[in-house]
């Protein structure tokens, strides 16, 4: 008969209504500031760089090759080329970025600069509630405000920050094993130079 | 019945007519040529502070009701339990910029939200809201009530006319097509129980129903004809005040807001308060028309302050009219105009016939059983024809020259 | 004849001149709608509640809004180039002089006819109606044939459009 689908649906809402004052489980939302879901390992809001070990600026695994700026679609990373280099996790001398800015306000969360790093440097984050009162610079994240420790990255994406450091590990072998093999080609003088290298990237062994 | 309590209890008559005697008390300060004037300023001042008061308490509840009836928590920040949201929500229209579009009709534009509101308060005018509660005590009341609402269209109209924007005009043109086919029904459903009680005056059709067969009152929606007029009532007040499911004139998926898309700040904040007064004077009108108005529900309980029952009745009216929008998805327009043309007019005018038969069978029984079963079989027959499956076919459309 | 008569007297007056006297149509509808509500106001301030609101509810809330839809729908709305004023309003001048003195002829001969009466006649809603299911019931009944037939005209314009598809 006419009206009885409207009658089964007011009495929905009637259930709805009265059982959400009894049952909480009913509830399909939280109190945000308060209570909050965990986020998904898969979440993804903002890029950020990662360092390995204590320092922020020594671990920067950053070489400032800015393939990443000249990928980035809507261009809102900002890359300054170091003058001085610094030893990278293997102990090879790269630049590192002098000036490394990134506009959050342009940005928009593609994650193609992660894509594209070759040298895992850069991440995407969860961390979302990025208010601020100052709609120009503080929307502007230079290279400090970037930069985030490795230990960061495995408590936001654990499964994929033990993947990145193994592959690292492994070409952190790689490349030792090959300086080995090189020192014992160049016979007795050689082994001073390998060793001496090794040590700056001690810190990162994760896994 | 009334009159015998009263007498052995002189208390229930002052909470009864504690609002009256305030007013008498009052204006006897003044000197007597000025008392009724005085009177009828107190009687104004009473409207405009209830009402709109009404107005911010029916904003919390209705988005706290709709938000259980969504599994959500509603409002829950601005003060104890988010009773405090209209004062926020107050001060942040009054504190917004006051936006008027560059080529808008400025004085149309300007004046079509207060032609708005002070037509819709002028409806509580003649609303009886407790025994002696009634500001202007009107031979023609109904038919200043209906006056009142058909001038609330044309505001509509000035104010999406005004704006020039084609999503404002849309939805001015929207929202008096669908008022004028909806206060036709509205009307000739009023017009069934001023057959039956003989009045035009609100009060009088009030006091025809605060009569008790035993312990149950003589209302109208307690008849075979009541109770239809009742409903095709409460449906033509719902499109009257553009509430859901008739709320195409402010749809916000293709209208955005309707016609008052270019109003911002106060001047948007009195068209909020327009919408939400026209819902309190029609489910004022309902109340009084079909539920008894200010009388109790049962003759035992007639010691309650008839002003209670009145608002009692009209948040009752309000909750149905949030249920309602909590449950139902907006219609067409062409299921609209359907709708009101097909289905509810021809019920409305069958009505009509039986509140005639109802009133010349006399009382009795025979009465009851014929007039149920013509609107029933009406009722049941009109919803077959309106569910027929060739309705959900193939839709045509036809556009302006 | 009271101040408050006056007013509205201006406020009608005023309201039917905007409604000759402005270009943009929409607006002469709206200043005749302020005529439409002064002369309300004319009846309930004679007393004739019935009038009056009869007089808002069919004209502003029906006759007006009527007038508004014709406007939007034929494109009236947009001003025509060459003013809206006709050319030929001496002729309409003389017209209208000569309805007005034939109108103001009724009234002064009217006046004289009846016998003036002290009491002010009330004429309530049930007077109203009485009268007309009474004496006027063979004139209210013609008039109903009349609309009636007028809404079966508007049902069949409306057929024919859609009899003939495009």
């Amino acid at each position: 008969m006419l009206g009885d689908g409207i009658l089964k649906g007011l009495a929905e809402t009637a259930k709805n209504f009265f059982l959400s004052y009894v049952s909480r489980e009913r509830l399909t939302t939280v109190e945000y500031p308060e209570h909050r879901i965990p986020t998904a390992e898969n979440a993804r809001v903002f890029p950020f760089l990662v360092y390995d070990g204590p320092d922020w600026l020594a671990g920067m695994r950053c070489v400032a090759c800015q393939i990443c700026e000249k990928e980035c679609p809507p261009k809102c990373i900002y890359i300054e080329k170091s003058s001085d280099k610094k030893p990278d996790y293997v102990g090879k001398q790269q630049f590192y970025p002098a000036r490394f800015d990134i506009d959050i306000s342009v940005c928009m969360s593609c994650q193609i600069c992660v894509e594209v790093c070759p040298f895992e440097a850069i991440k995407m984050d969860t961390q979302f509630e990025l208010a601020t009162d100052d709609r120009f610079g503080g929307l502007l994240e230079d290279r400090r405000k970037l930069a985030r420790s490795n230990e960061y990255y495995h408590s936001i994406h654990p499964a994929e920050a033990a993947e990145v450091d193994a592959r690292l590990a492994e070409e952190k072998a790689k490349v030792e094993a090959r300086a080995k093999a090189a020192a014992k080609a160049a016979a007795s003088p050689a082994p001073a130079a390998a060793t001496e290298s090794a040590p700056p990237a001690k810190t990162e062994g994760g896994s | 019945m009334i009159a015998a309590s009263a007498a052995a209890n002189p208390f229930i008559v002052d909470a009864d007519q504690v609002f009256v005697l305030l007013r008498d008390w009052l204006v006897g300060f003044l000197p007597a040529a000025l008392r009724p004037a005085a009177g009828a300023v107190l009687g104004v001042i009473a409207i405009v502070c209830v009402f709109p008061g009404l107005f911010a308490l029916t904003t919390v509840f209705e988005r706290k009701g709709l938000g259980r009836m969504q599994n959500r928590l509603g409002p829950n920040r601005v003060g104890p339990f988010g009773f405090f949201q209209p004062i926020a929500d107050g001060i942040k229209s009054l504190t917004k910029e006051d936006i008027v579009p560059l080529r808008a009709n400025a004085v149309v534009h300007f004046l079509a939200p207060l032609v708005l509101v002070a037509t819709v308060f002028m409806g509580f005018a003649v609303l009886p809201m407790g025994r002696n509660m009634v500001l202007v005590d009107m031979d023609a009341g109904l038919l200043f009530f209906f006056a009142m609402g058909a001038a609330t269209e044309l505001s509509i109209f000035m104010a999406g006319w005004s704006s020039r924007n084609k999503y404002s005009l849309l939805g001015a043109m929207r929202a008096v097509a669908q008022m004028i086919s909806y206060e036709v029904v509205l009307l000739l459903s009023s017009v069934s129980v001023v057959m039956i009680s003989g009045s035009l005056s609100l009060s009088k059709i009030v006091a025809a129903q605060d009569q008790y067969s035993g312990v149950f009152p003589h209302w109208y929606i307690f008849t075979p004809w009541g109770l239809a007029g009742f409903l095709v009532f409460a449906i033509a007040a719902t499109a009257e005040t553009n509430r859901s499911p008739f709320d195409l004139p402010e749809g916000e998926s293709e209208l955005v807001a309707g016609y008052h898309i270019e109003y911002s700040g106060f001047k948007f904040a009195l068209f909020f308060l327009g919408e939400y007064l026209a819902m309190f004077s029609i489910s004022g009108l309902g109340t009084t028309l079909f539920l008894g108005g200010w009388s109790a529900p049962f003759s035992f309980l007639a010691w309650v302050p008839s002003w209670i029952w009145f608002f009692g009745k009209v948040m009752l009216f309000i909750f149905v009219f949030i249920w309602m929008r909590g449950t139902l998805p907006r219609l067409r327009q062409d299921q609209l105009m359907n709708f009101a043309w097909k289905f509810v007019l021809p019920f409305t005018l069958l009505n009509l016939v039986v509140t005639a038969l109802w009133r010349f069978m006399g009382p009795g029984w025979s009465r009851w059983i014929v007039c149920s079963l013509i609107l029933l079989a009406a009722y049941v027959v009109m919803g077959r024809l309106e569910m027929r499956s060739d309705h959900f076919g193939r839709r045509s459309y036809r556009y302006a020259e | 004849m009271s101040a408050i008569f006056y007013l509205l007297a201006v406020i009608t007056l005023a309201g039917g001149l905007a409604t000759v006297l402005l270009k943009q149509l929409v607006h002469c509808a709206l200043a005749a709608t302020v005529a439409f509500a002064g002369l309300a106001l004319l009846f309930l301030q004679l007393d004739a509640q019935f009038a009056g609101f009869a007089q808002i509810l069919v004209y502003i809330g029906a006759v007006a809004i009527l007038i508004v839809f014709a406007i939007l729908l034929t494109h009236g709305s947009h001003m025509p180039k060459d003013g809206v004023f006709s050319r030929s309003w001496a002729l309409g001048l003389v017209i209208a002089a000569g309805v007005f003195a034939i109108l103001g002829w009724a009234v002064l001969a009217g006046i004289s006819a009846v016998p003036r009466q002290n009491a002010p006649p009330s004429a309530t809603v049930r007077d109203i109606g009485e009268a007309l299911v009474g004496r006027y019931v063979l004139p209210l009944e013609i008039v109903a044939l009349l609309l009636t037939a007028a809404t079966i005209g508007a049902v069949v314009v409306a057929m024919h459009e859609k009899a003939s598809p495009r």
